[in-house]
């Protein structure tokens, strides 16, 4: 096999869990957005939503057509539930409480996984084809294929939402400004408790696409992790800094552990971000806040 | 009280944080379609009123203890704050408070918000705050943390009236701004309270532009009222001329006249 089909075949599959970096980022940014909270439990929301689908089809032998919407919906369920009763009575409170408390909230999620659902690793109940696909000559997935087309439609629906739609103003009028906000009749609580649904259905998403192609298991929620480096990368509040984001470490991810070595993934995912930071702390394409002098 | 009043407050006493009162039992009127300014010195509790009656007051841990305020016929007790904005209580709030990540025109999208649910809606867009605002026209696609900051207070007014409220609460608009932009920004507002007839509480510090707009004027110190009165006579009053419009302290006084050195001590502290 020539070199160049191979680095192609590496990058295809690079793309691919990129595309999954990118969607579990934008649950980051949602949330990020409309509430300024960086929900470090994102991961483990995700995690939840692969274990429901499991739960779904395996368990009750719903077909997945039905088990998909259904882990989706729970997923934003979850969120919900956690904006209402952790998010929302913090209010008012300092970042960094917050910042633990959805800390605390990741270590709790896997713990009940545990005790539910043991902490064995499990394969899902397939329901994406695994005939291999072929673009030209170079081999791609096809369960990392379907990631790729889900995640870029999903965010390519979100960039176009927050362009032409008035929920996207409301969404950073809120997160600039929550008095000004509530003074421009926009129906603040109500902002919150969409975000966090909607960031909860999109980990949920990310979560059932991530365990289809790996399996599942109560760490997999280690996964957020690589993603939030995306965000910080890319932006906190940037829906284009997630896609672009995501897609570029996911190929660097890819390249790094063929041809350099799998320990090395980690160095230089954190590596990257720690570099972002110190040159760009706002993000790639995060928004500079306006200072008035 | 006056059944044709579009906002009554009964009494209101105010406490932040379960320990500080900052109103003390505070009542005033705005009668439908005119201009009513709270005039009174920093700390006063001018901010606060205006905080009181759009309910943003929770936000900063304030909580009213007594009294009742009626908006349009209606106690607002238990209402949100939102709910308020889109029953028609605009309130423009101290310091402009735009979006600054936002463009001029998300803004103005912003307060679209207000009209939420309401039967019959005003089709025109932004052009009747373009029209007030030309210059708003000219930067709609910038964004407004770098509009000036008479640009912003335009802004802010803007977004009032894309709102279309029945009461806009104006809280300090010269704050910050040159004298020439004072008055363009209170020509403005006294032509949107003609044109429109829409009733305005507006507080200020600056006694001589906000008298020109308004027709009632409620004097406030240390969170009561203490002197109101229709403008034209507020202006004749000596002590008011003297301390808010700084004109007519030439009569001879001796500092024996104790009362007028207290009132004059804690107007101007």
């Amino acid at each position: 096999m020539s070199e160049w089909l191979f680095f192609l075949e590496v990058t295809l599959a690079g793309l691919g869990s990129g595309a999954l970096l990118a969607l579990t980022a934008l649950a980051y940014v949602l949330i990020y957005k409309a509430t300024r909270v960086v929900n470090l439990a994102v991961g483990e929301m995700l995690m939840l939503g692969a274990y429901l689908f499991f739960a779904f089809a395996a368990g009750w032998g719903l077909s997945a057509w039905i088990a998909i919407p259904l882990a989706i919906i729970g997923g934003g369920l979850v969120g919900g539930i956690v904006e209402r009763g952790l998010i929302r009575p913090m209010l008012g409170e300092s970042a960094i409480s917050v910042f633990m408390v959805t800390v605390g909230l990741g270590s709790v999620i896997v713990g009940l996984v545990e005790l539910v659902w043991g902490t064995d690793p499990r394969a899902l109940p397939a329901f994406i084809d695994t005939s291999p696909l072929f673009l030209g000559e170079a081999y791609v997935s096809r369960k990392i294929a379907v990631a790729f087309v889900t995640a870029a439609i999903v965010i390519g629906l979100f960039l176009i939402l927050f362009r032409f739609w008035r929920g996207g103003v409301a969404l950073r009028a809120t997160a600039t400004d929550q008095a000004a906000a509530y003074s421009c009749g926009i129906n603040v609580p109500g902002v919150y408790s969409a975000a966090w649904v909607i960031g909860g259905a999109t980990a949920a998403g990310a979560g059932l696409l991530l365990g289809a192609i790996g399996g599942i298991s109560p760490v997999m929620g280690v996964f957020g992790l690589s993603a939030l480096v995306v965000v910080i990368v890319g932006g906190l509040d940037s829906v284009l800094g997630a896609l672009i984001g995501g897609l570029a470490l996911g190929m660097i991810q890819s390249w790094t552990s063929t041809y350099v070595g799998g320990e090395y993934t980690n160095v230089v995912t954190f590596g990257i971000m720690i570099f972002a930071l110190m040159l760009r702390p706002y993000g790639l394409f995060g928004t500079h806040e306006i200072e008035r002098l | 009280m006056s059944t044709d009043a579009i906002l009554e407050i009964e009494n209101i006493e105010l406490v932040y944080n379960r320990s500080v009162q900052v109103l003390k039992g505070l009542s005033l009127t705005v009668p439908r379609g005119q201009v009513v300014t709270l005039l009174g010195s920093n700390g006063a509790g001018k901010s606060s009123t205006l905080k009181a009656v759009s309910r943003l007051l929770f936000l900063e841990n304030g909580d009213l203890t007594a009294g009742r305020i009626r908006f349009d016929g209606m106690d607002t007790k238990g209402q949100s704050p939102h709910a308020l904005v889109r029953r028609g209580l605009f309130h423009v709030m101290e310091g402009r408070r735009v979006f600054e990540d936002l463009t001029v025109e998300e803004n103005l999208t912003a307060a679209t918000f207000a009209t939420t649910g309401r039967a019959e809606k005003r089709p025109n867009g932004f052009d009747a705050v373009y029209e007030y605002f030309p210059r708003l026209h000219e930067r709609r696609k910038a964004l407004a943390g770098y509009l000036s900051g008479g640009e912003q207070q335009m802004l802010a007014i803007g977004r009032a009236l894309v709102a279309d409220p029945k009461l806009i609460l104006l809280d300090e608009p010269s704050l910050g701004l040159s004298p020439q932009l004072v008055e363009e920004i209170f020509t403005i507002i006294g032509k949107i309270s003609r044109q429109t007839g829409v009733s305005m509480l507006l507080v200020e510090q600056n006694a001589a532009v906000a008298f020109a707009v308004a027709q009632y004027g409620y004097i406030m110190e240390s969170g009561r009222i203490q002197l109101d009165g229709p403008t034209d006579r507020l202006l004749a009053d000596q002590d008011v001329r003297e301390f808010y419009l700084g004109t007519g302290g030439d009569r001879e006084r001796s500092y024996r006249d104790i009362k007028h050195y207290k009132r004059r001590k804690r107007w101007l502290s």
